[in-house]
């Protein structure tokens, strides 16, 4: 018999920087690859600046409690979240850090990933409005939690025409950014994950 | 693990949503309210979606006003709708008083988050289940549904419409903030496999029309305005046709008609989930978000050997009092988790025989944040 998938994802920052967007992309995918899913959010009264954070849940099976309390993978954009969640992160668990914002993890977990999500998306692609597409790309790729087909086709559905073909290309961006990691790690970092 | 191929398309959708697309199934044509967080997207969506529909959506200057719209509506022969939070859901009790003595259909959806007052938005709360039963002065029994996830949010939207046509009254339909705005993958079914249920109209000539005909009880016909029925309504103690009435008898069979066309259907009208009970010595009896964590702790609690069940409310008024009675008889300890200070505990008590009984467990938490199944878990734990 296969093993059951249940994984309890954590996107978190700040109001503005498209976690809940990247959440719903998340899920979408997850829907696609046919498993269940929960997504849920929590962000303050301020629509840019205060915390925000979209939890995502998928599994093969009913999810009953949709907050990600112990979290298999962790995606911080600002050192609050980071702060805030970082113990919450299951053993093993893999964090993941924009380091243009996050300067100090407060716990050493061992699948840590520490990349200036912000500053690339600036640098690369002349907007830190992708960074969300860019970081949670780096994450699918890692993490291998959705199909990547499945992922991409959730990004078609989700933004905005316009916007389309920069999300592709902050997609690739974060995919190849993830190759390479897993590259200099010698590509034993991939969890196993199944559904895909 | 890949899910049933023959099943219909999956779209992820929000609770809320999904109470838009319920209210639409459901052959809702009017809509007046004033947007608050976190019931906003029922309103937006709908803003869209009926007049697309050639119907009718009004932003009001407030909740008060919103609420007399959606009866003026109903009276008119549409299907209505209003949807809230907290502060909003307060300012409409006056006229969800209305709503239940005139015996005028429409359904008001209270998305409910932190209070009192304006509280804490956006956050999760349960304050509103006595608010819900009690909150309009008078008595007047209430329909009052709670879903669990967003599945449920679109059928029992559809359900608090039928109800409401079916049994001339104000149907509430009480939502957590998790569900309203949580995104789950639900197939919606074909529209021409629901039920709908539309109010009777009456077949009778104009001059021998009742508005609230007594030989016919709570299934009593309901007229339009503008149908050639002439009919009266207000919110003093009326006759059966509408008319002000000071007399005893008439103001008595009046609010006789009220409680007991709720009493008397009882069965029709209350909805369980009974999960795990059939062995259970620990039940946890809890409703929306926090049955959803309490379903999740039954199921490690199983996995320990430890035999609990769970026992959650649809319909939460009128109260499941035969299901939660033969709950109290069965097991050892009850423990109740809920977002308010104990408000489903008081009404458990009332259903407890002995006052010195202490089966019952509360456990409560007003910080805007959930109770989680470890938590849970722990408080069985504790008591065992």
């Amino acid at each position: 018999m296969s093993k059951l998938l249940f994984k309890e994802i954590r996107l978190s920052g700040s109001g503005g920087q498209g976690l809940i967007l990247g959440g719903i992309i998340l899920a979408k995918a997850a829907v696609i690859d046919g498993n269940r899913v929960t997504q849920t959010q929590s962000y303050g009264p301020e629509s840019r600046g205060g915390y925000s954070r979209a939890d995502v849940i998928i599994s093969s099976e009913e999810i009953n409690f949709p907050e990600a309390i112990r979290q298999d993978i962790l995606l911080s954009l600002t050192q609050e979240a980071c702060d805030k969640y970082v113990l919450d992160l299951k053993n093993g668990g893999i964090l993941i850090v924009d380091t243009t914002f996050v300067k100090h993890i407060a716990v050493q977990a061992p699948n840590t990933y520490e990349l200036a999500f912000t500053d690339i998306a600036q640098q690369e692609l002349g907007t830190q409005l992708v960074t969300n597409i860019l970081s949670i790309s780096f994450l699918v790729r890692i993490s291998g939690i959705v199909n990547e087909k499945s992922f991409e086709k959730a990004i078609r559905e989700s933004v905005k025409p316009a916007f389309l073909d920069l999300n592709l290309k902050a997609m690739k961006l974060g995919f190849s950014l993830a190759s390479k990691e897993m590259k200099l790690r010698g590509n034993n970092e991939e969890i196993e994950v199944e559904g895909k | 693990m890949a899910r049933n191929s023959q099943k219909p398309e999956l779209v992820l959708m929000q609770g809320n949503e999904a109470v838009a697309a319920g209210a639409l199934a459901a052959g809702c044509d009017y809509f007046a309210g004033y947007p608050i967080t976190p019931s906003t997207e029922i309103a937006e969506i709908l803003a869209e979606e009926l007049p697309k529909r050639g119907h009718t959506f009004i932003q009001m200057e407030d909740e008060i006003a919103s609420i007399a719209a959606i009866i003026g509506a109903s009276l008119a022969g549409a299907k209505s709708l209003t949807a809230t939070s907290g502060p909003g859901f307060s300012l409409m009790q006056e006229g969800i008083g209305f709503a239940k003595i005139t015996e005028t259909p429409c359904v008001v959806v209270n998305v409910q988050r932190s209070g009192p007052s304006t509280g804490l938005p956006t956050s999760p709360a349960q304050g509103e289940i006595m608010q819900s039963r009690w909150g309009s002065h008078g008595d007047s029994p209430a329909i009052v549904l709670y879903p669990a996830s967003v599945k449920e949010s679109y059928a029992l939207t559809i359900r608090a419409f039928n109800l409401a046509e079916k049994y001339r009254t104000c149907v509430i339909l009480l939502m957590d903030e998790v569900i309203g705005h949580m995104r789950e993958a639900i197939s919606l079914p074909d529209i021409s496999e629901i039920k709908i249920i539309n109010r009777i109209k009456p077949t009778v000539p104009a001059n021998w029309y009742k508005h609230y005909d007594e030989n016919q009880k709570y299934l009593s016909p309901l007229a339009s305005y503008g149908e050639g029925y002439r009919f009266h309504v207000t919110g003093l103690a009326h006759d059966q046709h509408g008319f002000p009435t000071n007399k005893p008898t008439e103001a008595g069979a009046m609010m006789e008609r009220l409680e007991k066309k709720i009493v008397h259907n009882i069965r029709d009208l209350v909805q369980i989930e009974s999960y795990m009970m059939e062995d259970a010595n620990i039940a946890i009896f809890a409703a929306g978000i926090m049955a959803r964590a309490a379903k999740a702790a039954v199921k490690i609690a199983r996995a320990e050997g430890l035999k609990v069940g769970l026992l959650r409310p649809l319909t939460i008024w009128p109260f499941p009092d035969d299901a939660v009675r033969k709950m109290l008889k069965n097991v050892e300890y009850v423990v109740v988790p809920e977002l308010n200070q104990g408000q489903f505990l008081h009404e458990l008590r009332r259903l407890v025989k002995s006052t010195t009984d202490s089966k019952l467990i509360g456990f409560q938490r007003v910080n805007g944040t959930l109770i989680t199944p470890t938590e849970i878990l722990q408080k069985i734990k504790d008591v065992l």
